[in-house]
């Protein structure tokens, strides 16, 4: 392919590691470094070049196939493995491409809300967050798995704590999700373990393997599931274990929490795609009775309860927040039907919600920096104070409700369209009655922008205060990504479909090198 | 009862983690709720550590005089029949793995530990309370006026 030469030799043949390791290893440095502007230029630098590498993965596992990267050059399932694939290179493209323009708004956001001694670390706690991301995403060993989460995790709890300085309770938020995510990681951990008790391996791969070999009927393979399913629901907002979302979401540094709502709780519902369907068979009954049942029941329930919550907040951010919830249930309702197309349903709205909340909270975040606003009854005139800003949260918004033209109406026409192939009649009740929900918490606040007069000061109109160009410009790419994808659809559709392929293929057992039996562990007497 | 001493690793495990998940689940004391989450993470470190018992595995330091002939086992696991290579090392290890696993979720836990206690130092600053039920009731109210201070 004419384009993949664009792309340096190192980048198509070290790009898997290159893409965790570079961000961990200058976060190192940008933690030393005494100068916040030069930390933020380090940041830039870092999540440009990996979205350039990004890139190039995407490309090349499109056209050559999926990658295969030893570690270090030791061959899995002893050494640990990295994998791309049409599931999660795409994933990793989006993550870096958020990262790099929640960087670009970091700028002005970061000196509004944080203290000048506090940036360097602040800026290396971000990179740590990306690095941790990108490596749950990357790679194919199921503990690498865990301390990616971890590594991810542990600084995201400080970034979000971070947000202190502008509202305390993030630190009580903060302290919330520490204790249930550290409980999230600790359940999957242990599904982990069990699988290794039964496999004698870590590789995801060589784990599948022997799962096939092992069969439906092991107890303890069953007991894996159940850990780590619950585990992943804990980190990924599944409705009856959000409950830590909406703090850490509502009081983060803004610039921090338009990054968290667009790729956390992403990065683990990839890994529950990986592990459900990938590494155990859906095929298998307990299996295909907890997707259908478990997570299609808890995302319709989610996506109920969620919104209903969401219309009663008055802080623009739990607003946001439990609508993200609400959103994380329309993915899990499309990979409950574990169809093809409901899967690429799945996908496609995980890669949109992205898109339109990434923009919706670099709004919120930018009428913070210029008015302080928090409250929805606060927005009164918004759209008059601040156009451009408004008008790129409106775009976000009613994609947000899913009307046509934009990318939130492409994923839920095709979430939809799989619930009628599965004849489920009654899902599709509930994706209109939620998204007519979701018009009446984003038509709140739209109408007390655009209908209400602007607030009086001093007998004065408030007067005309655009948001900087270092956070109208990633406010306008998402807000018109999401135009440009909801009317040219077959770019992110057709990636969504080769991700729902690798999906409904069922175990993946393809490991480089063939397979190498190991020694099966005996454990405990 | 023999059962539960046949398994006494995972009856100890069990209770450890029931006991940690409780802890974090019933106190309202932040400090407490740590001290449970670290209980519960420590079982877990313990159910890998005995994960890696081999019966009749000796520590994996491997020694120059076993090293001569000595190969790994090609096919079957330790419970097969050994072939001839195998038989001449005549030395059973355990496995080493589940301990390195360990050692990094023990560098997690006690990062997670220290973030917390980081946490709860600041939130007795800034509330004047570690007590969770308190601090909820104090923001319940910020969260309905939706100002904070």
């Amino acid at each position: 392919m004419q384009v993949m030469s664009l792309f340096p030799e190192w980048i198509l043949s070290h790009g898997a590691a290159s893409i965790v390791v570079v961000p961990l290893l200058l976060a190192v440095i940008t933690a030393l470094n005494p100068s916040a502007k030069l930390a933020w230029a380090t940041v830039l630098g870092v999540t440009a070049l990996c979205v350039f590498t990004a890139l190039g993965l995407l490309l090349q596992v499109m056209s050559y196939g999926p990658i295969h990267y030893n570690m270090g050059g030791w061959a899995p399932p002893l050494g640990i493995g990295y994998y791309i694939d049409g599931l999660n290179a795409p994933l990793l493209l989006l993550i870096s491409v958020v990262a790099f323009l929640c960087t670009l708004y970091a700028l002005p956001s970061v000196i509004a809300e944080v203290e000048p001694k506090k940036r360097g670390p602040f800026y290396a706690a971000f990179l740590i967050s990306l690095a941790g991301l990108l490596g749950m995403v990357t790679t194919a060993d199921a503990f690498n798995v865990f301390v990616f989460l971890e590594v991810s995790s542990i600084s995201t709890y400080v970034l979000v704590a971070m947000g202190a300085s502008r509202d305390r309770r993030a630190l009580s938020s903060s302290f919330n999700y520490l204790i249930m995510g550290s409980i999230g990681a600790t359940f999957f951990v242990i599904g982990i373990g069990f699988l290794y008790m039964q496999t004698g391996t870590l590789n995801m791969m060589d784990m599948a393997r022997l799962l096939q070999e092992i069969g439906p009927g092991d107890r303890v393979v069953q007991l894996a599931f159940a850990f780590i399913v619950i585990g992943l629901g804990l980190k990924l907002a599944m409705f009856p274990l959000h409950m830590w979302l909406p703090g850490a979401y509502a009081y983060a540094p803004s610039f921090f929490t338009a990054f968290l709502a667009a790729t956390a709780t992403k990065a683990a519902l990839y890994l529950l795609l990986r592990f459900t369907f990938t590494v155990f068979d859906p095929s298998w009954d307990y299996i295909a009775t907890a997707v259908m049942i478990l997570l299609a029941g808890m995302g319709i329930a989610g996506m109920v309860a969620a919104s209903l919550q969401a219309i009663f907040q008055n802080d623009i951010r739990r607003v946001l927040a439990y609508s993200s919830v609400a959103q994380v249930g329309y993915m899990l309702l499309g990979i409950g039907m574990a169809t093809t197309l409901g899967l690429t349903a799945g996908y496609l709205h995980m890669i949109n919600h992205a898109i339109m909340k990434g923009a919706l909270f670099i709004a919120v975040g930018a009428f913070w920096y210029r008015f302080g606003i928090t409250q929805v009854s606060d927005m009164r005139g918004l759209g008059k104070t601040m156009p451009w800003t408004m008008a790129g949260f409106t775009i976000a918004g009613i994609s947000l409700i899913g009307v046509p033209g934009t990318v939130g109406f492409v994923s839920k026409l095709i979430l939809v369209e799989a619930a009628a192939e599965n004849g489920w009649w009654w899902a599709i009740g509930v994706i209109v009655a939620t998204s007519i929900l979701a018009i009446i918490y984003v038509g709140r606040m739209i109408e007390k922008a655009y209908f209400k007069p602007v607030p009086q000061i001093n007998d004065r109109p408030v007067l005309r205060n655009e948001a900087p160009l270092a956070m109208l410009i990633p406010l306008w790419v998402l807000a018109l990504a999401s135009l440009v994808f909801g009317i040219q659809t077959e770019w992110l559709t057709s990636m969504a479909e080769a991700a729902a392929q690798v999906l409904s293929a069922g175990p993946n057992t393809d490991i480089p090198g063939g397979a190498y039996i190991l020694p099966k562990v005996t454990g405990g007497h | 009862m023999t059962a539960i001493f046949e398994h006494f690793n995972f009856v100890v495990v069990i209770v450890l983690m029931m006991t940690g998940l409780f802890v974090v689940f019933a106190t309202q004391n932040m400090i407490k709720k740590l001290v449970g989450l670290s209980v519960f993470q420590t079982s877990v470190f313990l159910l890998y550590i005995s994960l890696s018992k081999v019966s009749g595995g000796q520590p994996p330091i491997i020694d120059k005089k076993d090293l001569h002939g000595a190969s790994y086992p090609a096919d079957g696991g330790y419970d097969a029949a050994p072939d001839s290579a195998y038989q001449a090392a005549e030395v059973l290890y355990s496995n080493p793995l589940p301990h390195v696993l360990i050692l990094t979720a023990i560098v997690v836990g006690v990062a997670t530990l220290a973030i917390g206690l980081a946490l709860v130092v600041r939130v007795r600053e800034v509330y004047g309370t570690i007590e969770d039920d308190e601090i909820n009731k104090i923001d319940y109210n910020e969260n309905l006026e939706g100002v904070a201070r």
